[in-house]
This record gives C-alpha cells, structure tokens and sequence, in this order.
C-alpha cells in the first residue's frame, strides 16, 4: 500500500487507510479513485496537480 | 474577437487558465505576471523550513512548462500598470498594451506592513511568494532566534515550521490568544498550549513598539515592558486584496475587487477571482475557494454563465504541533458556541438548536472529527 501527497496543500492520501466517511473504502487503489475525485482538503483535481507518491 | 488575458500567475490564475482549456482550446489565452511565473503551491511556503526546502525545490513547473501545457503566451516579470476598460486593453509597466477580449485580475493580495520605531524596523520581512520566501530563508540562515509578529493562521504555521527546524521562536500581538480572528478564545487557548508544549514562546495582549539593532542581531521592545531579540523578524499581521488597478481602472472595489457570483466586476467583460477577490460580500483568502471559483468561471468565459457555489470549505492549519481545523459560521450568523475539552485540545461547535453552522477542532485527537463535521455544516455560498 502505498501514500499519495497533494503538491498543493499537502494533505496525504493513504491507501491502506482510506477515506471511508466519504465512501472509499480502505485498500482502495489511488488508481481506481474517480478522475473527478478532488483533494479534501483543498479542492484542487486529482487530474490537475498529481498527487506525488510518497511511500511505499 | 481578441482573446483572454488573465493577470496573475499565482494559483488562481494558473487553475483559471487550465480549467479553461480544459473547455476552450482555441481562444488565444495570454498570462501576465509582475513574477517569474513558475509555478508553485503558496500553502508549502509554511511547511518548507522543517523540510528543508529552498526555493527553486517548491517550483512545480517553469513558466515555459506551463506556457506549453497551457497552449497560452505566459509574459513573465512584466508588470501592468494600468487597464483601460473602454479601450478594453491592458498597459504594461514598460509602455506596451496588450487588447484583450475578456480579461481577469488574478493578482492577489498584499502582506499589510506595520510601522516601528527603531533602526532596525526596515528588517521587518513578510513571506507572501516564493521570492519573499529565498529573501527570508537568506535572513534566517544561521539564526538560532527568530521573532514572528502575528499569531494569527500564517504567523502560527511559520512558528510551528521555525520550531520544527530547530529555532527558538518567540510569536507576538495583540490578541488574547492565537487564531483569535478565526477562533472562540478557549479554542485559542488550546492552540496556545499545543504550541507552547513545542517550545513556541507567546507574548500576547501586546504589541513591538521598537525593532532596534543589536549585535548580529534585533532587540525588540514590546509595549508591556518585555523585550525579546532575536536574529531575524518575521510579520504576519494579515493580508489585504491587492485593489489598486482595479481602483484605479474605475472598478467598484471593497475590501477586495467587488464581484458578482459569476465573478464579473462592475465593468463589462472584466473578471476576477483568488485572494484579490470579494465574491458576493466574502473575502476568503484560501485554496479551496480559487478551485470552485476557477472551475466556474472557466465555464462562464467558455460561454456558459455560471455563478460560482462554495461547499462548507473547513481550513487545515497546518500546525503539526498541534493540529486545527477551523470552519468559521457564517458572519452575522446567529448562534452559540459550545466547547468541551477533547484529548490535548478542544472540540468547539457553534449551533442554534440542531443548526451547526460551524466549528473548531484544536489538537491530534479532536481534529478526527474533521469528516463527520463537516458534513453538517451549511454551504458556504
Ligand atoms: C504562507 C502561506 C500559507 C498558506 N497556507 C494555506 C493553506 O494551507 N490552505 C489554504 O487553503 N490556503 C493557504 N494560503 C492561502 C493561499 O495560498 C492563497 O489563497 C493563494 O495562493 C492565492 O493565490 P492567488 O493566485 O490569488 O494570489 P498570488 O499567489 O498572490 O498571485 C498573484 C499573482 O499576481 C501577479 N501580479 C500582481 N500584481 C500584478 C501586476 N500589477 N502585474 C502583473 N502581475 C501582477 C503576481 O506576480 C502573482 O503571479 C496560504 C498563504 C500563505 C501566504
């Protein structure tokens, strides 16, 4: 399982943990989340700004 | 019919001008900015010391980079000086005029500077670019003490990041607790606490009247007696929307450049958005409202007027020492504050019977909460 950083605000995405208040579910892939998907915290797409990986 | 020309390469440019694409890819799109258009995340600016950061490893992309991604003309350290709306053109600071179709004003906000006396008031520096940032991490390389004026959202992150890369930092103002403009006191009380357990000094309830120079260094002379030195002096005392050509061009202008919820000013075919902006009566200085803002207005100048919605928009602070997350209510909004401590810090909702219409997390315990709240509160626009 590995960890995603948003470059913008630097909120992390871990996939072991998920998000499951907002219905994804732990172990979920960063890529088999939405393209429409946007970062929580700030708002910007998972298109736009990369989430950069940041463990594995 | 000319193009679009956006002033402004910060986020809110940037995003605006990708978002449009995304919709438009043939209207000639033409950037200007004062800077040298790299793209950066302004946010990382506040977490940048503890990792060590330096300027040239926040860019992201050049500006040729974006200028290729783009498919736009990304003219950089230029600056404008004046727009001329019945002429529907933009003049640079260098005599050159460029026509514009459609233009937006993305030049964001300004650090507001507060005066001293004392001969070392001009030392006084404010981060609010990536520039401002090489500019202080030069006056704190070898600086064991640095002072930051403001406990206010920013002058809390920088302290925290100062801490964290091992300086003893000492925060000043006015307040009676930090947050104090965003927060209920209690909640600052706590973020005072968490922030103070990592070794951060506060002195509140006052203000620096003297910045004199002292050694390698500043003694600063506070207004209750106290002095703190310190090697270099760091102001976060706010930020004001940069109004001025606007202003000057004739634009009804506020507290920042008055919009509409389409985000047009008071003259034809002239838009704005980001921290310059004042959207339907709320200035709000942050990431999240430039994306929903962008994405709007992308869709407005691709043909399809749009007004821009803000969901419930909760700001992280980014105060590892002691993590907050603050959705303010409403201004005006009728209400009361409950508080209970939770873990190190608080958990402060503001409700009318049912009605949650914001809150406070303070602290690695109750900022857990964050999901589950922010379902409940109401939209922000
Ligand atoms: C230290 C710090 C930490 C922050 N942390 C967070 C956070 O964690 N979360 C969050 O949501 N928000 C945060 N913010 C706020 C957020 O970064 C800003 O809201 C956002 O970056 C503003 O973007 P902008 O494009 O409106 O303005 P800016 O980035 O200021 O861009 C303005 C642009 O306009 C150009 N310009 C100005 N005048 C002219 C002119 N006359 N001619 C040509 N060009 C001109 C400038 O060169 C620049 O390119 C933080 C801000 C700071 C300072």
């Amino acid at each position: 399982m590995r960890k995603w950083e948003c470059v913008v605000c630097g909120f992390i995405y871990d996939e072991a943990v998920g998000m499951p208040e907002d219905g994804i579910a732990a172990g979920t892939r960063w890529e088999d989340i939405p393209e429409n998907w946007e970062c929580p915290e700030c708002g910007v797409a998972k298109a736009d700004f990369e989430m950069v990986l940041v463990a594995a | 019919m000319s193009g679009i020309v956006i002033i402004g390469t910060g986020l809110a440019g940037y995003t605006l001008a990708r978002e449009f694409r995304k919709l438009d890819k043939e209207t000639p799109l033409t950037l200007v900015t004062a800077d040298d258009g790299a793209f950066y995340s302004k946010p990382m600016l506040s977490n940048a010391f503890a990792s060590n950061k330096d300027p040239e490893a926040l860019i992201s992309q050049s500006a040729e980079a974006m200028a290729g991604q783009l498919d736009a003309r990304i003219l950089t350290r230029r600056r404008v000086a004046a727009i001329d709306t019945a002429a529907r053109q933009v003049r640079l600071e260098d005599g050159e005029s460029l026509d514009y179709g459609r233009l937006v004003l993305a030049v964001g906000a300004e650090p507001i500077r507060l005066s001293y006396e004392g001969d070392g008031a001009d030392a006084v520096l404010s981060v609010n670019s990536r520039e401002d940032y090489g500019r202080f991490r030069e006056a704190i390389e070898g600086v064991g003490h640095v002072a930051v004026i403001g406990p206010g959202l920013i002058g809390c992150e920088f302290a925290n990041d100062l801490r964290g890369s091992g300086r003893e930092v000492d925060v000043i103002g006015p307040d009676t607790a930090p947050l104090g403009r965003l927060v209920p006191e209690a909640a600052g009380r706590a973020i005072q606490k968490g922030l103070e357990a990592a070794g951060i000094r506060f002195h509140l309830e006052t203000v620096v009247k003297r910045i004199d120079r002292k050694d390698t260094g500043f003694r600063l002379s506070l207004d209750n007696g106290e002095t703190v030195e310190a090697g270099a002096i760091l102001s976060a005392v706010g930020l004001r929307p940069d109004t001025r050509l606007a202003r000057e061009a004739g634009l009804e202008v506020d507290r920042g450049i008055v919009l509409d919820r389409t985000l047009a000013t008071s003259a034809e075919g002239v838009y704005a958005l980001g921290d310059c902006a004042q959207v339907a009566g709320l200035v709000l200085p942050y990431v999240m409202p430039i994306m929903h803002a962008a994405r709007a207005l992308a869709k407005t100048l691709a043909g399809e007027p749009t007004q821009v919605s803000y969901p419930a928009m909760p700001v992280v602070v980014k105060t590892p020492a002691h993590p907050v997350v603050v959705a303010p209510p409403a201004p005006g909004a009728v209400g009361e504050w409950k508080i209970e401590s939770v873990g190190e810090g608080v958990r402060a909702v503001f409700s009318q019977g049912d009605e949650v219409g914001g809150f406070v997390l303070t602290g690695a315990e109750a900022v857990k909460e964050k999901q589950a709240l922010s379902k409940q509160v109401p939209a922000v626009l």
